[in-house]
């Protein structure tokens, strides 16, 4: 992100002004309801690819209620251990999905549990690790008939 | 409101083995973006958080948002360190709360 930053104050800085007031500051509204979320959670925070298994089915019929489990892979030892399991989606009206806290006792760093999902969207899991390093996983889930939105007749 | 907790736990295990725990509460978990048959919004009505202790201990702790699905269902692993009481709690909306509890012997 910084080195976008960096290219955009650059190019500013440099010929488009020539161009004329035409380049606005870049608004916000690119990044999802999902990425806006993950940045107010964790700030500036690395996070990196691999370690965490999202798994849901690719293909749901019926997003009222969809299975979904998320792994990690730790030795959950008592100096190397997953603290916290976060679930964000980018279509719900919330983006968020669950929040989980663990700890070495676990012995084995997953979750089970089934949610709803408004639309075919995209899925994100993030483990905070005992070491302060964040890891994530995204999945991409095609629903037919959305949750939520179903209200109830007179 | 009453409701029904169902919760599986092994009544036995090794010590240090992980073991698997599964929970499951009755629950509609109104999400609060539902129109009702009035035309005005159903108030949200969820679980926002579980816990699971372990002869006292916090083992597992976490927090549901309207995403959750009704009828809320949770597998989660322990590792089985001494016999005793593992007591599970279910907090909402409304004064929601349900505490339920497993024995398990450890050898």
């Amino acid at each position: 992100m910084s080195l976008m930053k960096i290219t955009r104050r650059e190019v500013m800085a440099g010929g488009l002004a020539a161009l004329g007031a035409s380049a606005l500051p870049m608004p916000a509204a690119a990044l999802g309801q999902m990425d806006t979320a993950i940045r107010n959670a964790f700030g500036e925070a690395t996070i990196r690819r691999g370690r965490v298994m999202l798994e849901l089915p690719p293909l749901v019929e019926n997003g009222n209620t969809v299975p979904m489990t998320v792994a990690v892979d730790s030795p959950m030892t008592r100096d190397n251990y997953v603290k916290a399991i976060h679930v964000f989606n980018d279509k719900n009206p919330q983006p968020n999905v669950v929040s989980v806290q663990l700890g070495p006792r676990a012995g084995k760093a997953a979750i089970a549990t089934r949610i709803r999902l408004a639309g075919t969207q995209k899925l994100m899991a993030i483990a905070e690790m005992s070491d302060g390093t964040y890891w994530a996983d995204t999945q991409e889930v095609i629903v037919t008939l959305a949750a939520c939105l179903e209200d109830l007749q007179p | 409101m009453t409701a029904r907790a169902l919760i599986n736990v092994p009544k036995k295990a090794k010590r240090g083995d992980v073991i698997e725990i599964k929970t499951l509460i009755s629950h509609v978990m109104e999400t609060g973006f539902r129109t009702g048959t009035n035309g005005r919004m159903i108030p949200r009505d969820i679980i926002t958080s579980f816990e699971c202790t372990y002869n006292g201990e916090t083992i597992f702790e976490t927090q549901f948002f309207p995403a959750i699905a009704a009828n809320p269902f949770v597998t989660f692993y322990t590792l089985a360190t001494e016999s005793g009481t593992l007591a599970f709690r279910w907090i909402g909306d409304n004064g929601f709360e349900v505490t339920q509890e497993a024995k398990i012997a450890v050898e």
